[in-house]
């Protein structure tokens, strides 16, 4: 998987979601979709061929967490690459999301070329 | 209000807005308010508890605000719309989430809830303590914006 690959930016929030798709953008990512809430999102995940996932941890009708561990569950899309986004690293939620097999996360504030990194360290490791 | 409080607000507001926005704010000297009137156009508002409890707000001048939210999104926004009242939210929550991890590596753990968003003209900041509060203003090359912290250590 390359700069070509299908990224589904997960946000309650249009304005993050605007955000990091510009941040993607600035990456060399363009395949970009987005999803408003976690619901949404896993029904993409399930319709479309998603080849990587950056959701926000919290979303209403259903958490990044709730969402990770529902992608995790489904044999069909269980493999899919997941980064969650936080504002805070609480070590609770940490280990919480690593438990679900989160495959990496990231702090916001980040920049395009922290998030390109975490991106590409994960590809990397599934190779 | 401890000085370490100013410290981390200070620290994560430029480092978020640095991050985000690519934007370098010059922070003045602080100073205490009485009132609850707001300096900026659009104001975010943040609870906080924990090892200390209170607020923070962030208050944008319309001038500020269009500059980092158009450098935010990489396109340029000119009027005052949802998308502005939005990353104000956004921007007070990780300016939130910055300075609490400072201060968590103090031993203080902080726990915010949802920010919330007042626009307009001479609006109030009304902070869960009611106040006074201590203002750090900031400049801009595009505007001014000052981080309005109401805290008491618990």
């Amino acid at each position: 998987m390359g700069k070509e690959m299908k990224i589904l930016v997960v946000d309650d929030f249009a304005t993050m979601r605007k955000v990091v798709r510009n941040l993607l953008k600035q990456g060399g990512y363009e395949n970009i979709v987005e999803a408003e809430d976690g619901v949404v999102a896993l029904r993409m995940i399930k319709a479309q061929k998603i080849d990587f996932v950056i959701s926000d941890w919290n979303m209403p009708n259903m958490t990044g967490l709730e969402l990770l561990k529902a992608v995790r569950a489904d044999a069909e899309v269980s493999a899919t690459p997941f980064l969650m986004v936080t504002a805070e690293a609480l070590q609770d939620n940490v280990i919480a999301a690593v438990k679900a097999g989160v495959s990496n996360y990231i702090v916001k504030p980040f920049t395009s070329e922290v998030l390109s990194e975490k991106i590409a360290n994960i590809i990397e490791k599934m190779a | 209000m401890d000085v370490k409080f100013i410290n981390a607000f200070l620290e994560g507001t430029i480092n978020v807005l640095t991050t985000m926005a690519f934007v370098a704010p010059k922070s003045g000297t602080p100073y205490i308010k009485k009132d609850s009137v707001a300096s900026g156009d659009v104001s975010g508002i943040i609870g906080l508890t924990g090892a200390a409890r209170g607020s923070l707000a962030l208050s944008f001048s319309e001038a500020c605000i269009l500059r980092v939210v158009s450098n935010m999104l990489g396109e340029e926004i000119t009027v005052m719309n949802h998308d502005i009242n939005d990353a104000v939210g956004e921007i007070t929550n990780m300016i939130s989430g910055a300075a609490r991890k400072i201060l968590e590596s103090s031993g203080l753990s902080i726990t915010a809830a949802i920010p919330t968003v007042v626009a307009g003209r001479n609006h109030s900041i009304v902070h869960v303590l009611g106040g006074p509060s201590v203002i750090i203003p900031f400049s801009t090359d595009a505007g001014l914006f000052v981080v309005d912290i109401c805290l008491t250590e618990q």
